[in-house]
């Protein structure tokens, strides 16, 4: 056993080897602090070990699937056809950067530079010494916790910037699109959100594939709120069935901002959400909803952390899952309340729906509280279809399956409701049916 | 001339959860008339009525029912559904989440498309249903929200009408229709039901008390205890329930049963 563990051990760390190979033949960035940062996400990536189930941070989260699969960055490969990705459009969006197999695809985006807004690569913005950039990126989120932020920060060299000036509120949604064309690659996507003071955007990052294979999605994502700004945030996980998806994402929040964030997971056979947010400014506002809404032998796991860290803030966390077939959803979610987070406010629910006998979650809802003068709530609930509502839609001549699809879908509904983009809801929907359908009997 | 049967039940039994509740029910149904199914409390009658429309809580044990011609317990709720048949429960389920216009366009175009008939777009079905809804005195912000969650009592019990009037069942069933509603709430209700009465449909009212059967007058009145129908007369019986309560009835079953 132990032995067997050892020889894992060793399989998973070259595994993190052969993710790594060939950062450095990357090109030296013009910018002296970028490649001192890279270089020193390189050296955390090599001095860290994989995680495996004995850590507790992913005691249900066994990713051993993953080290046992061959990935490799991709190299930039020939332009993708518009048509391969127009049934992903968001009618929404007023600005779109789309991403193939983690390389910037300008024919495929439509980025922004006009009345306040920036949406552009990373890159270009790197090029012509936005100082925003050197402010804020790697500033949100650590490079210690688990290789995988190190190892999309040794990366570093491309990505998004999203960048809205003091006082301007972008009308349109930001559509970010991260499509994975083949199998066996791994892709670093690289999210910068600078959201000035009093300003306000929607940015939507979208995962997709254009095939049914493995591949690793290792994506990092920093959103800083400036005072009064305000940031919707949509997390649209549609990897395929086989993929992984490792996602960490830090957002600060400045005095009286606001930040709301919807998450959500349906695709990928392994996938985990890290959300770090800190309420850094007081009066800070945050609401961070989540639904997994997986089925075959999926697992999905949110961990997320609240860190109240002024006073007269307010948080409201809603995670759903919603389990099919063996599926397998994980949520641990963590609220910090900090001594001097007076007067704090955070209710946290963690609500699951299991579609069969061999569906599985595990939710833990963490409060750690060191203020005295505070509001915190949490619950959490674990629960199947009502047979009295399938009855009851079944009397009224639907079909069993169209009954459940109903019902599951209502479950969703109040998550996918607060999603500010209403062209996603009838995809949402779509994939509800998927999975309810689909389910073997029990 | 005798119009057609609708419902035939023949010597019907069930139980829930292994406890026999009906012990051998005998009941026919024809186009066009109203019957009343009465009794004390725990006789059997809402039994009886969900076990016609398939409830999964209530085993058959014996006997047979026929609807239309077809051999009821060979269809599946939605089926008996589709083929008209319908319950309105006395007892109406919250569905949070589903919004009433789309539960109630869903039902209506699957049971449209089961007979063969076109099904209604939401605008098409809009404009129908605001015909149905004045029928019923329901204010139109009621399609938008959420399926019965929380509906008044009386709110719940016309929405049952609604679906009944959108569906246009062949045999309606109603679960105590008129409880928890007020005289005029009642007589909404009933009105209802009386408009949508036609000479090729019937309806079985289940209920504890007269009231409801002066404003939707029966054909036939049957009493229900211990499982079984002891006693079937006219409107005047329900009358003499009434004023003199369910004991005599019994007390007559069982000395005839004993003679």
């Amino acid at each position: 056993m132990e032995a067997s563990a050892l020889q894992n051990a060793g399989l998973a760390n070259t595994w993190l080897d052969t993710l790594l190979r060939g950062q450095s033949n990357l090109a030296a960035s013009p910018r002296g602090w970028l490649n001192a940062l890279r270089s020193e996400a390189l050296e955390r990536a090599n001095a860290l070990s994989v995680p495996t189930p004995r850590d507790e941070e992913w005691r249900f989260t066994d990713l051993s699937p993953l080290y046992k699969t061959s990935v490799r960055r991709a190299e930039p490969a020939a332009a993708l056809p518009a048509a391969d990705v127009a049934r992903f459009e968001v009618p929404e969006a007023g600005s779109r950067l789309t991403f193939v197999d983690g390389h910037f695809a300008a024919a495929l985006s439509s980025p922004q530079l006009r009345d306040g807004v920036v949406v552009r690569p990373l890159a270009a913005a790197l090029a012509e010494h936005d100082p925003a950039v050197q402010e804020h990126l790697a500033r949100y989120v650590a490079l210690g916790d688990d290789p995988f932020t190190a190892v999309n920060t040794a990366w570093l060299q491309d990505g998004v910037l999203v960048r809205v000036a003091q006082g301007q509120a972008a009308p349109a949604a930001v559509h970010l699109l991260f499509v994975s064309t083949r199998a066996d690659l791994a892709s670093h996507p690289r999210v910068l959100v600078v959201a000035e003071r009093d300003s306000e955007c929607t940015v939507i990052e979208d995962f997709v594939a254009l095939h049914e294979g493995a591949y690793l999605v290792n994506a990092v994502t920093e959103i800083a709120l400036a005072d009064a700004a305000r940031v919707r945030h949509v997390r649209l996980q549609r990897d395929s069935q086989a993929a992984f998806h490792v996602a960490t994402c830090g957002v600060r929040v400045g005095r009286e901002a606001q930040y709301a964030g919807a998450s959500i997971a349906l695709g990928a056979r392994i996938s985990r959400y890290n959300l770090s947010l800190v309420q850094a400014g007081e009066g800070a506002q945050c609401r961070i909803d989540g639904l997994a809404l997986i089925g075959g032998r999926q697992l999905a796991d949110t961990h997320s952390l609240l860190d109240h860290a002024a006073p007269n803030g307010r948080s409201r966390q809603l995670h759903k899952c919603i389990v099919a077939r063996a599926g397998h959803a994980v949520f641990n979610g963590k609220i910090f309340v900090r001594p001097g987070a007076q007067l704090t406010d955070a209710a946290q629910q963690s609500r699951n729906l299991l579609l069969s006998e061999s569906a599985r979650v595990d939710t833990k809802p963490q409060l750690e509280i060191f203020a005295d003068d505070v509001k915190c709530a949490h619950g959490a609930t674990v629960g199947q279809l009502e047979p009295d509502q399938v009855f009851y839609l079944k009397s009224r001549g639907l079909s069993e399956a169209t009954a459940r699809d109903l019902l599951t879908f209502a479950f969703a509904a109040e998550i996918v409701e607060r999603i500010p983009v209403p062209s996603l809801v009838p995809r949402l929907e779509e994939w509800v049916a998927r999975q309810t359908q689909n389910r073997k009997p029990s | 001339m005798t119009s057609k049967t609708i419902l035939e039940v023949r010597g019907l039994t069930a139980s829930v959860a292994d406890v026999p509740i009906l012990k051998g029910i005998d009941l026919a149904i024809r186009a066009g008339e109203v019957h009343a199914l009465m009794g004390p409390n725990g006789s059997g009658k809402s039994t009886l009525a969900k076990v016609l429309v398939g409830h999964p809580a209530y085993q058959v044990t014996g006997g047979e029912v026929q609807f239309l011609g077809r051999d009821l317990f060979l269809l599946a709720p939605e089926e008996r559904a589709r083929a008209g048949l319908f319950l309105g429960f006395q007892y109406p389920i919250e569905v949070p989440g589903v919004s009433n216009s789309a539960f109630l366009r869903l039902a209506y175009n699957t049971v449209q498309g089961a007979r063969g008939k076109d099904e209604l777009d939401p605008l098409e079905f809009d404009d129908y249903v605001q015909d149905k809804l004045r029928l019923l005195d329901i204010h139109p912000a009621f399609l938008e929200r959420s399926v019965n969650e929380g509906f008044s009592g009386g709110e719940k019990k016309r929405n049952e009408i609604l679906q009944m009037a959108l569906l246009e069942p062949v045999l309606a069933i109603l679960d105590e229709a008129d409880s928890g509603l007020d005289i005029d709430a009642l007589r909404v209700v009933a009105h209802g039901v009386n408009r949508l009465r036609t000479p090729d449909n019937a309806v079985l009212l289940v209920t504890h008390y007269q009231r409801l059967l002066n404003h939707i007058v029966p054909d036939y009145v049957h009493v229900m205890d211990q499982g079984r129908i002891i006693e079937t007369g006219d409107k005047e019986l329900a009358l003499d329930l009434e004023s003199r309560g369910y004991d005599w009835v019994a007390q007559e079953y069982r000395a005839r049963a004993a003679a």
